[in-house]
């Protein structure tokens, strides 16, 4: 299935978690804000929630330094 | 009528400063019209601001209070004093937003940290030698009051957690966000979205090194909320935190704070 992440698609495998897609594309979920079609995810629904086809990701990644 | 010093002095076509300058005992060297140094001969017109001041001389509280920001554009001064504003963590960005925005003349604000001045802080953040060991949230108080004693200053001596951001900076108008660490980065950006609905929020990510200064920008991310920085350059082994850098970036949020209370920006950002 399709998701569309920051504006680009991606191909993802059914049933992939928000905190799986993350370690798919190299990132640590702690550093990462996540809206998932319009919601901002709190930080323990990354675990739990699903990607569905055609949703729709912004992800905003934090680095260190301050 | 002009305002000179404060107080109302008729205005009349030809004035100048030297007839100001004469009235006042003579023997004043710094002169201001509405916020920009002039001489002597600059012609006056009617509802000019002036400052006239002896260089050197020591001013009265209340005196002090006036000459401070007698550099700003008039009125701009009235709408900063009435502010609250928050700063999380107080490292490279947050101590140089404080005292940017304490020079400006913002009211009040709400500052929080837990950790103490460390002999490695000194290369980017402005605390002093003499205060290595010291908590940064009083050392911070005592650098702010030396600067501008007019702005009340309220601390938060502790670690933030993403549940209580929302309680603690409920009241600020405008929260900013100078942690090191990403994760508690995310956290506030969440607790911001989540929990504080009628606060302006400005976060910052990508700062380390000296990278591009333009590379350094800031982006609006949502209507009220805004990230300053490259978005990239992380605090790494090889690529340290710099002052210069940092305090771009320090720049940008606190600027962008002064621009939110004053109304510059608009929907579309």
């Amino acid at each position: 299935m399709k998701v569309l992440c920051n504006g680009e698609a991606q191909e993802i495998a059914p049933g992939t978690r928000v905190a799986d897609y993350l370690i798919q594309l190299g990132l640590d979920a702690s550093s990462v804000v996540v809206e998932c079609d319009g919601k901002i995810l709190t930080r323990e629904e990354y675990g739990s929630h699903a990607l569905q086809d055609g949703s729709v990701l912004e992800l905003i990644r934090f680095v260190g330094g301050g | 009528m002009l305002r000179v010093n404060e107080n109302e002095v008729p205005f009349h076509a030809g004035i100048t400063l030297a007839d100001l300058v004469r009235a006042q005992g003579g023997d004043l060297d710094i002169l201001l019209v509405n916020g920009y140094p002039a001489t002597l001969q600059t012609a006056l017109s009617d509802g000019d601001q002036c400052w006239l001041w002896k260089r050197g001389k020591a001013p009265s509280a209340e005196e002090m209070q006036h000459l401070l920001y007698a550099r700003h554009s008039p009125g701009v001064q009235a709408r900063l004093q009435e502010r609250v504003v928050g700063i999380m963590g107080l490292g490279g960005l947050g101590s140089l937003v404080a005292i940017a925005l304490a020079r400006m003349g913002i009211g009040s604000l709400l500052l929080a940290d837990y950790d103490v001045v460390e002999p490695t802080n000194l290369n980017r953040q402005q605390y002093f030698v003499d205060q290595i060991g010291q908590k940064k949230t009083a050392a911070l108080r005592d650098i702010l009051q030396r600067v501008n004693p007019h702005v009340t200053v309220t601390v938060i001596d502790r670690r933030l957690a993403e549940d209580d951001i929302g309680v603690l900076f409920k009241d600020v108008q405008v929260l900013v966000e100078c942690f090191d660490d990403p994760a508690m980065k995310a956290a506030g950006l969440r607790a911001a979205l989540h929990h504080l609905p009628g606060v302006f929020y400005v976060c910052a990510s990508g700062l380390a090194g000296y990278g591009e200064n333009n590379a350094i920008r800031t982006r609006r991310l949502y209507p009220r909320i805004y990230l300053v920085g490259d978005e990239v350059s992380a605090a790494a082994p090889g690529e340290g935190l710099m002052a210069a850098r940092v305090g771009i970036a320090a720049h940008h949020q606190a600027n962008q704070v002064v621009r939110l209370l004053l109304g510059a920006e608009n929907e579309a950002g």
